[in-house]
């Protein structure tokens, strides 16, 4: 029939993968993909294709981000850095995630997710530099694809939507992965990217961290969904609930989803059931609202912890070999703060500089006012 | 009566109200358990109950929309919005409904909402933590909008705000949540919305300022005082309705005046004042209205904060300025 030789609902040509997790997984049913359990052993059948190598480079990420946690928070409190956001428990959800994408992929990311983006190509300089108060921060280097970080909760994931699109218009082999909390999904925005998504089959990953709180507030009080993977389901695409803290879980979930999208299978929703180990940021006391037992029961959970145990069971780990793994991570952590450090602060002029691609007359008159303030206070 | 910061005034003044009246409900972003994230709602869920401190999904827009809801069915909601830049979400909800709703019903349905909004900066906060666009509300019909600048009037307003009959943003400036600390009754009273506050007396040159710009002008009065210049200071304290006649009041006795506010200068409050000034007091004018504002440029980071905020100096220059025309 000639009406559907034009359809543009053809089902293409190229074969349909069967699914190895979205589909098998019901998020209605709670049912999680687990690949590496804690205690370091392993669903072989399950397992992606990473090589050992490949496994002690993500190990030894892991603990780069985590360093970088640590030193970040210990110059917070010197005045040295400003208010952050530990990613501290949430480690092999953001490598491995990171890990399934190609270099031309966008990543549209929200403040807790700075390890993705270094991973994704943003130096760690250039994001301690956006913490130190700098606006420079946020200048990505030429063809790394990733959005400065967005704090408006939920705002993001239709940024990715767009980028999703123009790649699909363009018939462009790159798709957009978007990170964000479990608060995000009550804001509308996060709804209408995904609504979006879904309606125009655009090419988008929507990956959510649920880290069991949005600051003081408890994920039970957020939806009264069973999970938040189901929530695709309602727009029209698959999600599927991953254990976060399990980076071939993660690694293996979101290949598939961006292996989907790049085959023009459209988006797909993954939630990360995960915890945040540390204080929502610095300027916040988890003790107000959360019990130490269950922090220590999650820690019990450590991704870091797990893999270290699959590296030993494997053979592949020594406590030779994790020293100096350590010694290196923290001197790449030293370095990434001490030239960020060594930035000076912008001029004023700067504040005016960059919000038009050429500066206005009542801008130019402001500055002006503002220099010769300045010069007045000598 | 005892010292309190403006943050326990607050806190106060919500404690009073519940306990008065159980129509008011608090709605917000990690206000019950957490007592809110700067502490304004501490220890409220535990008195009065999740039903009535309710902490809820992050979502301005439902919360505003929601507490329109609550009103029109005869509750007093007060919503807390946890950063002035997170308020953006909810302004479909602000604009088309909140400050409509009487007018379109011909007051058949009403409003008594009052959202409650931390705004303006100088802590060097992350982004989107700083914002000042109050004049946006102002430019917004039906909305009254409140800024106090001390721990008595914060008390005193929001009581007033939770009392009124029509929707009330409150903005609190939380660069001097705790920096202030007041002697303020302990029972309930009101400062009635709508009306300035001449903080001090002087006759040369009139400074008109709200939220924590009000303490960068006092600073400038000492440092003018040494040279012999006396401010009359007046703190708007409602920005909108505006009290008009205190303006007024104070322009025609020192012919010169000077308006401060940290947000962006175009279309800021300051336009609309001096609009006012040369409407009712043009002819009592020694000398062009000055503004001392920020620039129409994003809030920056916090390493050039200090260049975008008005502070002492600059409004003691632009008053030197006025007086030199
Ligand atoms: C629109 C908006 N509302 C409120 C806030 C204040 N705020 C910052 S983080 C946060 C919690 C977010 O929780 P979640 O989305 O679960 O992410 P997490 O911080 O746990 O990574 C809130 C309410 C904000 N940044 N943006």
């Amino acid at each position: 029939m000639a009406s559907e030789r034009f359809s543009p609902r053809r089902k293409s040509k190229t074969r349909r993968h069967t699914p190895e997790f979205f589909g098998r997984f019901d998020p209605l049913k709670e049912e999680m993909v687990c690949i590496l359990a804690p205690d370091g052993t392993c669903n072989e059948a399950l397992r992606p294709p990473l090589s050992d190598a490949q496994v002690q480079q993500m190990y030894r990420q892991m603990w780069l981000l985590r360093l970088y946690d640590r030193k970040a928070i210990a110059l917070q409190r010197q005045g040295r850095f400003g208010t952050y956001a530990p990613m501290e428990g949430q480690e092999a959800s953001l490598v491995a995630s990171a890990h399934a994408l190609a270099p031309q992929d966008w990543m549209v990311t929200s403040y807790r997710e700075t390890g993705a983006m270094w991973l994704h190509g943003v130096p760690l300089k250039q994001l301690s530099l956006y913490w130190m108060g700098n606006e420079w921060g946020s200048h990505m280097p030429e063809g790394v694809r990733v959005l400065p970080i967005s704090i408006p909760v939920g705002s993001h994931p239709l940024h990715a939507v767009g980028l999703a699109y123009a790649s699909k218009y363009r018939g462009e082999n790159s798709i957009a992965i978007t990170y964000f909390g479990d608060g995000a999904t009550s804001e509308g925005d996060v709804h209408e990217a995904m609504n979006l998504a879904g309606v125009f089959q655009v090419p988008c990953v929507f990956f959510c961290q649920n880290n069991q709180y949005a600051i003081s507030v408890p994920r039970h009080l957020q939806t009264a969904s069973r999970t938040i993977a189901q929530k695709a389901l309602a727009y029209g695409f698959p999600g599927v609930l991953v254990d976060g803290n399990d980076i071939f879980a993660v690694y293996a979930v979101t290949r598939e989803a961006v292996e989907r999208a790049r085959r023009g299978e459209g988006p797909s929703l993954i939630e990360a059931y995960t915890y945040r180990l540390g204080a929502h940021t610095t300027a916040d006391d988890p003790t107000k609202y959360r019990d130490e037992a269950e922090v220590e029961a999650w820690r019990q959970r450590d991704p870091l912890v797990r893999v270290q145990r699959y590296l030993q069971q494997r053979g592949l780990w020594s406590e030779a070999w994790e020293q100096e793994l350590l010694a290196a991570c923290a001197a790449e952590v030293e370095q990434a703060m001490a030239e960020a450090e060594a930035v000076p602060p912008p001029p004023p002029q700067d504040m005016f500089r960059y919000l038009f691609a050429e500066l206005t007359p009542p801008l130019r008159e402001q500055e002006a006012a503002l220099l010769a303030s300045l010069q007045q206070r000598g | 009566m005892e010292k309190r910061t403006l943050v326990e005034a607050l806190n106060e003044a919500l404690r009073l109200e519940m306990a008065a009246d159980e129509r008011v409900i608090l709605l917000g972003e990690d206000i019950g358990k957490e007592g809110g994230v700067f502490r304004v709602t501490e220890g409220l869920q535990e008195r009065f109950g999740a039903a009535r401190v309710m902490d809820t999904p992050i979502a301005e827009s439902g919360l505003v929309g929601m507490a329109i809801g609550m009103a029109i069915a005869g509750l007093r909601p007060v919503v807390e919005i946890q950063f002035m830049g997170f308020l953006y979400p909810a302004l479909d909800q602000i604009i088309n409904h909140l400050g409509r709703m009487r007018n379109r019903s011909r007051g058949r349905f009403t409003c008594p909402v009052v959202i409650r909004v931390p705004y303006g900066g100088g802590i060097r906060p992350p982004e989107h933590h700083s914002e000042s666009t109050e004049a946006m509300l102002v430019h917004t019909p039906g909305i009254q909008v409140v800024v106090p600048a001390t721990p008595y009037d914060a008390k005193g307003l929001l009581i007033s705000a939770i009392r009124s009959p029509d929707p009330v943003i409150f903005l609190e400036p939380k660069r001097i949540y705790r920096a202030v600390r007041q002697e303020i009754p302990d029972e309930p009273y009101t400062v009635p919305l709508g009306k300035a506050r001449l903080v001090q007396e002087g006759n040369d040159v009139t400074v008109i300022a709200w939220g924590s710009m009000l303490h960068e002008v006092l600073q400038a009065a000492e440092q003018l005082a040494a040279e012999g210049i006396t401010l009359d200071i007046l703190d708007l304290r409602t920005l909108s309705p505006m009290d008009v006649p205190a303006i007024v009041a104070s322009v025609e006795k020192t012919g010169r005046a000077v308006v401060v506010h940290e947000a962006p200068r175009t279309c800021g409050l300051g336009a609309e004042i001096v609009a006012q000034i040369n409407e009712k007091a043009l002819l009592a004018l020694e000398a062009p209205v000055e503004r001392v504002t920020g620039f129409d440029t994003v809030f920056p980071l916090p390493q050039l904060e200090k260049y975008y905020l008005p502070n002492a100096e600059r409004i003691a220059q632009a008053v030197r300025r006025v007086l030199a025309f």
